[in-house]
């Protein structure tokens, strides 16, 4: 595949977890204001990473089987990509187990979550119930 | 500093974020590690190709030497502190809104009934 062997991995991850959304409907890029927002710290931490690891010659980057379009500080234009890419895949895989199994990731439930939900869950639906009545 | 001793840094500052900063304590979650399960089939498949075919290259001076599915160990402690690092965010920024978000309602209620 050569120039596009990176950026088709890339393409292949969305699309793999494309029935995530559009199946499952795990709503993370219907909520794409807080999925930027999540991103940030990891696309400054693990870009910055990159930029010194390529400075330190820790790794380097095949011309043949890249774009080979390098950005300021020699990073290709699909590892950046990659970090945003990957953290979205993440995102959605804690969503699917999140909604297949009902199981608490920290942090409440939004009301316009129960609709569809599989298991996301009798007891979650409880007490949004319990917290709406003792309002 | 070599790859690996960066891994180990980020590593160990990515779990104290979790723990400690945010407290979404991600790593201690059953949800979490059943997602991890997941992202690391699909991680070891990708990187095998990316550094399988070479599209990415390590210097052997910078990493310890021992490779799974072609890929450098370190690569696992960089993919894993991606995710929690990533994961962590995403509660921080949920829990933030969620909240918010009630409590939004819960003040227009109470004006509401004060009227």
């Amino acid at each position: 595949m050569g120039h596009l062997t990176y950026l088709s991995l890339l393409v292949g991850c969305l699309v793999v977890t494309a029935p995530l959304e559009l199946l499952l409907g795990v709503r993370v890029y219907a909520r794409w204001r807080r999925l930027l927002l999540a991103v940030v710290p990891e696309f400054v931490v693990f870009v910055g990473w990159v930029l010194y690891a390529i400075a330190a010659g820790h790794w380097d980057y095949s011309a043949s089987r890249t774009l080979d379009v390098r950005l300021p500080g020699g990073i290709p234009v699909e590892e950046v990509l990659f970090f945003l890419v990957v953290p979205v895949c993440a995102v959605l895989a804690l969503e699917a187990v999140r909604k297949v199994t009902g199981w608490d990731a920290g942090y409440p439930v939004p009301p316009d979550d129960g609709a569809g939900s599989i298991a996301a869950s009798a007891s979650e639906r409880a007490a949004d119930r319990r917290a709406e009545s003792g309002r | 500093m070599t790859y690996s001793q960066v891994a180990v840094v980020v590593l160990v500052a990515v779990l104290v974020v979790d723990l400690v900063v945010l407290r979404t304590r991600m790593v201690t979650r059953p949800v979490f590690w059943v997602a991890y399960a997941i992202v690391i089939v699909f991680q070891l498949l990708m990187n095998g190709v990316l550094t399988g075919l070479d599209v990415v290259t390590y210097d052997p001076d910078a990493i310890w030497g021992p490779r799974i599915a072609y890929a450098p160990v370190e690569d696992l402690l960089f993919g894993f502190a991606l995710v929690v690092l990533t994961l962590a965010s995403w509660a921080a920024v949920n829990r933030r809104a969620n909240t918010a978000r009630r409590r939004g309602l819960d003040t227009r209620t109470r004006r509401s009934s004060t009227r």
